[in-house]
């Protein structure tokens, strides 16, 4: 149905959709001690980065400055502030990968997509991140790229595996 | 039982439960260093410098409960290399140019590698941020000699709610730092200064201004103007070692003169001033019943925290500019007029307790004709830099006086560096104001004292009554202004100190270390300082001082004229929580 109406509303809905999403969780865990983390987890989860106006409304709601939000969100690695790619790449750089040449699939993700180690592509379509072990040792070197688990890969198979997501 | 018994370096001791092993050992004369403990505003333990050995462990004292048996060692192996260790890492991260640091010879950090007879540091590596922030014309923060010990923390989010700067980041990245790492001046930062009282070492200080004001002096074209806030005089003694609590009026006069300042006037006869059109503007408010409660606007810190945080009761601030600008707004009319000297050739100069009068003195709406009305503020510090800079001997000189007409002064006007002074010298006034006659009534005394928040109802001789709330510490403020804002508590007329004590504790004050300002009641002996000063006075209201009388005669007409609206009058600005 939403085919129906013009881009702008459908826009706007959407974001009052994830707000609502966002108050909601506020709401569930506003009571609970240390509720700061799963609400940023659901803004996360919601927006895929925290976006500095939702943290203005978490900060009001909760009745927690905006420097203590900043502090818990730049403390984990988990939370963004910047907005990820539709893919996001985590390649594996636990020892086991490390060793079974982690590191040349990495710089052949960055070289064929043009981007450094946390970077977004330009087209938004991908974001590189190196991450600690993903407890996948038996397929190393492994990535994951969403949810789906790429293992055992060589340098030279980076370019046809990125195909799959174009 | 209210006592427990330890034993600390093999001596038994009884001391009241609760007390912790650090102040134990301190009042048993044995001082063990530390640096992230900051009493009543930062507990982290986490600098590691105060460890002593309880049984096997090494344990931070500064934290660690004295219980009933516990038998603690302070000077053990263990302890001085564990001590050295952790003072030695926080060096090796350290930008260690103490000869240009504004808090070399009082740094916390310095005391504790002397202390721990540190010699060299041999850990080398990489270095944490480095960053320097002068965006705020209060308060430099540079990352480059932060330990990450807190306290500033604690002080701005913790003891004043204002939550400006927090950790951020982890690990070697862990900075502290404003939300998003904007500069400081993007934040809800009031520029209270309170951080720079707590910080051990030069990492936040105040945005100095001594060279702009020497050369202000150096300039043959310019008649520079001095005035000095009440709090000053009580604390200005400690830069050059006299004890805390000690008046020292006339050396300070004497030493300002001594500068190159061409008059050496008091902002105790701007308070005054205040009292007349803030007083005025009190009774005619309780007439009208608007804008109630009053509150009063002399803290700059204060009301950049209402423009902040409650934006939607601006119109309760009075719209009185605070007793240093409306001296400098008088300087450069009324006085400049009697002289003949043309304005633009007076520069104006405040001496203040205080960092947030930094940014104040700036306040584009604090101005007249295109002219600040105070063109540079210094603090406490700085003045005594000053002067060390002279090379004058402040502790011998002789008393001088203030210059007329605007360094004449009340009692009344002077106590408003302490918490309840401006309701007290408000009360003063207005009493005689409404019975039109003179009352014996001098000392209001409901007002004084440091509980955090102090309420009084006053009957005035015509049966009116004024509920009044003085109230000081930003926390303190904030909690009363959400009382209010629930209905549960209502008033005619609030007193707001962003400060804990008033000014005499201001962020631009003598910076006592953590040993020593939580032995010595600092609040307590500057306030008792501030009192003895009012009561030196003949003149002890602000009404009766013989030059507020000729400057309403000879200029402003009246309080709350059409002039003095334009000239002593401001407004503020809602500003937003992020």
């Amino acid at each position: 149905m939403e085919q129906h109406q013009p881009c702008s509303n459908s826009t706007i809905a959407e974001a009052d959709r994830k707000l609502e999403q966002i108050k909601l969780a506020i709401d569930q865990y506003k009571q609970m001690k240390g509720a700061l983390i799963p609400i940023l987890h659901e803004v996360q989860d919601v927006y895929g980065f925290l976006p500095e106006p939702v943290l203005q409304v978490v900060s009001a709601e909760l009745d927690l400055p905006m420097s203590e939000i900043y502090g818990v969100a730049s403390f984990y690695h988990f939370f963004s502030l910047t907005p990820k790619g539709e893919h996001v790449i985590h390649v594996c750089m636990g020892t086991a990968c490390y060793i079974k040449g982690a590191q040349g699939i990495l710089d052949r993700l960055s070289t064929e997509l043009k981007v450094p180690v946390q970077g977004t592509t330009e087209d938004n379509k991908f974001t590189l991140e190196a991450t600690r072990c993903l407890g996948a040792c038996g397929l190393a070197p492994v990535l994951t790229i969403g949810e789906k688990v790429h293992g055992r890969l060589t340098p030279n198979a980076v370019p046809k595996m990125l195909k799959e997501y174009n | 039982m209210n006592t427990v018994k330890i034993m600390i370096d093999g001596v038994e001791t009884e001391i009241v439960k609760g007390t912790t092993v650090l102040e134990a050992a301190r009042d048993q004369g044995i001082n063990i260093p530390s640096l992230c403990y900051l009493q009543g505003v930062n507990h982290s333990s986490s600098c590691r410098v105060c460890v002593v050995e309880v049984g096997p462990r090494l344990i931070a004292s500064c934290t660690l409960i004295a219980e009933d048996g516990m038998k603690i060692q302070t000077n053990t192996k263990k302890v001085r290399d564990a001590r050295r260790t952790s003072a030695q890492l926080l060096l090796s991260d350290h930008d260690r140019e103490c000869l240009s640091c504004s808090r070399g010879g009082n740094c916390e950090l310095q005391s504790v590698s002397n202390s721990l007879n540190i010699r060299e540091v041999t850990y080398t590596g990489e270095h944490s941020s480095r960053e320097k922030d002068y965006s705020s014309p209060a308060i430099v923060r540079d990352a480059s000699k932060c330990i990450l010990c807190g306290r500033c923390v604690g002080a701005c989010g913790t003891v004043q709610t204002v939550g400006a700067i927090g950790f951020a980041k982890r690990g070697f990245d862990t900075v502290i730092s404003t939300a998003f790492g904007r500069p400081l001046a993007e934040s809800t930062c009031v520029n209270c200064g309170q951080c720079i009282m707590a910080c051990p070492v030069g990492a936040l200080t105040e945005h100095e201004n001594i060279r702009d004001v020497w050369d202000a002096i150096a300039d043959p074209d310019q008649y520079v103007v001095v005035q000095t806030a009440p709090a000053v005089r009580v604390a200005l003694g400690e830069e050059f070692g006299l004890p805390v609590g000690t008046r020292t009026t006339g050396k300070m006069a004497a030493a300002l003169r001594r500068l190159g300042f061409n008059k050496v006037f008091d902002t105790v006869f701007g308070a005054d001033l205040t009292i007349m059109e803030e007083g005025t503007e009190l009774l005619s408010r309780l007439s009208s019943g608007q804008n109630l409660p009053l509150m009063t606007s002399c803290c700059p810190g204060w009301v950049k925290f209402m423009e902040h945080n409650f934006p939607d009761m601006l119109d309760n601030l009075s719209t009185c500019k605070s007793p240093h600008e409306m001296e400098g707004a008088m300087v450069k009319s009324y006085f400049a007029g009697k002289l003949g000297i043309d304005p633009q050739k007076i520069t104006v100069v405040s001496i203040m307790p205080c960092t947030a009068k930094k940014f104040e003195g700036a306040r584009e709406e604090l101005s007249n004709k295109d002219m600040q009305d105070v063109d540079w503020v210094l603090t406490t510090r700085e003045l005594a830099a000053m002067i060390k800079e002279a090379g004058i001997d402040f502790v011998n000189l002789k008393d001088e006086e203030f210059d007329n007409p605007l360094g004449v002064g009340s009692g009344a006007g002077t106590i408003f560096g302490a918490t309840g002074g401006v309701s007290e010298a408000a009360l003063r006034t207005v009493f005689e104001l409404v019975s039109g006659q003179p009352l014996d009534t001098i000392e209001y005394t409901a007002v004084r004292g440091m509980d955090g928040i102090k309420e009084n109802t006053v009957e005035l001789p015509d049966g009116r009554t004024i509920r009044t709330a003085v109230v000081h510490g930003l926390g303190n403020a904030r909690r009363l202004m959400e009382a209010m804002q629930r209905g549960e508590k209502s008033y005619d007329f609030m007193e707001v100190m962003a400060c804990a004590g008033g000014c005499i504790t201001g962020g631009g004050q003598p910076i006592l270390n953590a040993a020593d300002s939580s032995r010595l009641d600092v609040k307590a002996l500057r306030a008792k300082a501030i009192y003895s000063e009012d009561e030196a006075q003949t003149v002890r209201k602000s009404h009766h001082n013989p030059f507020i009388k000729q400057l309403y005669a000879e200029f402003l007409g009246e309080p709350n004229s059409h002039l003095a609206h334009e000239l002593l009058h401001t407004h503020y600005t809602a500003r937003t929580k992020y």
